[in-house]
């Protein structure tokens, strides 16, 4: 996730304060205006008509950019979601078969190669999401109120250790991870010095759960109980739903972590230096340890702060793309596929524009539906 | 003595963030045995620049050819944000305009469509306008940022209404009120703009993916990918795949370090009230 995603999601959580923002300027620049045009009122209403025509020519270019390159996209990519169109023609010239709502239908109801791809995909975003999203959390929590701390020495070195790699490209990292996790790479050198012989990581399709089960003896990963193996929800079987990431899409995890959780810091540690001292103070001079500190004054007051990195990192976290094409493309088995990139593939490998489409719509949905949620629950956490 | 240990434990943590950087320099300086057989080995053994040599010359990679077209892009993109979303940052904070209440609430919301799900549609809209293949193609929808857009919103707002008053009441007109008056008084912010929209496009790659297929529009990043994912086999030309992600780090860490405060208010500047 870029560091603009970032400041998106951040600007969209902070919108409700600004449209105060926006209401108490408009009050002050009405005030201002009746003084100044008092007394010359032709000229007054010609400043008006020339400030009107001033503010649609300063505002044209940005409105026609987000016009044609948001808004028409989005209605001509509805258009081909119910479309049966190849890519050969114009999708405007009617000659591309109507087929409703059918794209939708293979991806979410009828049994099928596309909608087992799907869920596949949403499968195996799901884990991604929920091993990655509370870790880089955690994590950049960690290590704010550590560099946050005035007496460490090499603050502003460590500040930035963490953080650049959140600034660096994400295909330019993934090619290193690509050979940091090669079966001979650097990761397994280290692993074996303590005696550990490790996977070959991206070309590993095997469950995590799945192998966690079978280490505990609880299910014989090659042979899965009937229940399990018999029972489909979705186009997939209740053993494919648990088979937790792959140990391929475990590496992109590790990845997405290690890339966001400085970025994250540097909001959490923005936070921190806005924590009112006096709270802080009157705490120590209540006599409390550091860990009560800690646990009963700082991180609740940053509570607001960790829902919105949750937010964000659930938004980026769903549209996780460029790390897929570098790393998997989809393989080892379809285990790093995830829905992003599924729309890519479905539209430029196979030329099924409409299924792409309409897939594209759906992670859209998928986003817009958990943020929603993910912001009621939270919300609900916060008022009890 | 805990203190050390916290030391000890934060210097692990650091080494594990610079740690795959370090790896990454040390093995362009290997030969393709090498960096197989001694992934871990900080000395290369024989030191080889073969890597750089190849970087530079072979005509089979055409990194030179990647390196223009991303500084090419990255310019456009950056110079053009900074200009549409100070103009309209400028509209929607001072200037009274009818529709601009809606106008703003449509760049909220524009703001909140994932970049991903806009793959495809770009795609679609970019063929059905011929531009699919042209520098226009590639610059104009990453030039399009309604968050950019609404941070300079935010900085206009904060500059003093009485200074853009004097300069009107001495004759000024909108355009240099605008251009001589306000926008050096926003300056830290077009900072920040600016450096946000470099690592921005400078990273680029998925738009660059759907809006060309010719070989002669690829990005250092483009270029890069397809090179890796088309021989995913193991151990292949590692230290040229590496020399090339190195080639495309080094300009946003050599931004990074010397604009650090402004990545960093980036970040001060979007968080967080909550």
């Amino acid at each position: 996730m870029t560091a603009e995603e970032n400041v998106t999601n951040a600007a969209l959580v902070t919108s409700g304060e600004t449209n105060a923002t926006l209401g108490t300027q408009r009050r002050r620049g009405r005030w201002g205006r009746g003084s100044a045009g008092s007394g010359r009122t032709g000229a007054g209403v010609s400043a008006k008509r020339g400030e009107a025509v001033a503010g649609w020519l300063f505002a044209a270019p940005g409105i026609a950019l987000l016009a044609t390159f948001v808004l028409l996209p989005m209605l001509l990519a509805l258009w081909v979601s119910v479309l049966d169109w190849d890519g050969t023609y114009s999708p405007l010239s009617g000659r591309a078969p109507v087929v409703g709502l059918d794209n939708y239908a293979a991806l979410l109801t009828e049994d099928g190669l596309a909608r087992r791809d799907f869920a596949l995909s949403v499968r195996n975003t799901f884990y991604f999401v929920v091993i990655s999203v509370p870790v880089q959390t955690a994590l950049a929590l960690g290590l704010a109120m550590v560099v946050h701390n005035r007496t460490l020495r090499g603050r502003g070195f460590f500040r930035a250790a963490f953080y650049f790699p959140s600034v660096t490209s994400a295909v330019a990292i993934s090619v290193v991870f690509l050979f940091l996790f090669s079966g001979s790479g650097a990761i397994n050198a280290v692993l074996g010095f303590f005696g550990i012989d490790g996977p070959t990581w991206f070309a590993d399709p095997r469950g995590v759960v799945h192998e966690l089960l079978g280490a505990l003896g609880l299910v014989d990963p090659s042979a899965p109980p009937e229940w399990l193996s018999g029972t489909r929800l979705w186009g997939l079987t209740l053993w494919e739903w648990l088979s937790g990431p792959s140990v391929a899409m475990s590496a992109v995890t590790l990845l997405m972590i290690w890339t966001t959780s400085g970025n994250f810091m540097l909001i959490f540690l923005a936070a921190l230096q806005n924590l009112p001292e006096d709270v802080l103070e009157a705490a120590d001079v209540d006599g409390t340890t550091r860990w009560q500190r800690l646990t009963k004054v700082t991180v609740p007051m940053l509570m607001p702060t960790v829902f919105v990195v949750l937010t964000m990192g659930l938004i980026g976290s769903w549209q996780v793309f460029d790390q897929i094409y570098v790393m998997g493309q989809g393989n080892p088995a379809k285990t790093t596929l995830t829905p992003a990139y599924l729309s890519y593939q479905r539209s430029f490998a196979e030329g099924s524009y409409g299924l792409g489409a309409a897939i594209a719509f759906l992670l859209f949905a998928i986003i817009v539906v958990l943020t929603w949620a993910q912001r009621r629950l939270l919300r609900d956490g916060r008022t009890s | 003595m805990r203190r050390a240990f916290g030391y000890a434990v934060l210097l692990v943590g650091a080494v594990c963030y610079l740690g795959p950087f370090v790896i990454q320099l040390v093995t362009t300086f290997k030969t393709d045995a090498d960096a197989v057989a001694n992934p871990l080995s900080l000395v290369p053994d024989p030191f080889s620049t073969a890597s750089y040599e190849r970087v530079a010359t072979d005509p089979s990679v055409e990194v030179p050819r990647w390196l223009a077209n991303s500084v090419l892009v990255t310019l456009c993109v950056t110079f053009g944000r900074l200009l549409v979303d100070a103009m309209a940052g400028y509209a929607l904070a001072r200037l009274r305009w009818p529709g601009r209440k809606l106008v703003f609430s449509g760049v909220l919301a524009l703001a909140a469509v994932p970049a991903v799900v806009l793959l495809i549609p770009k795609f679609l809209l970019l063929r059905q306008f011929s531009m699919y293949n042209s520098y226009l193609g590639m610059i104009l929808p990453l030039i399009t940022d309604a968050i950019g857009i609404f941070l300079l919103k935010q900085a206009f707002e904060q500059v003093p209404r009485e200074v853009e008053e004097a300069a009107r009441i001495d004759g000024a007109g909108v355009v240099r009120t605008w251009w001589n008056v306000v926008l050096p008084m926003v300056r830290p912010a077009l900072a920040t703009l600016a450096v946000l929209a470099f690592q921005n496009s400078w990273n680029e790659f998925a738009h660059f993916l759907v809006s060309t297929s010719d070989s002669r529009y690829e990005t250092l990043t483009l270029g890069l990918a397809r090179l890796v994912s088309g021989a995913l086999g193991e151990g292949q030309q590692l230290p040229l795949k590496l020399t090339i992600a190195l080639v495309s780090t080094i300009p946003v860490a050599v931004v990074f370090l010397l604009a650090q405060r402004h990545f960093i208010r980036n970040q001060l500047g979007g968080a967080v009230k909550g």
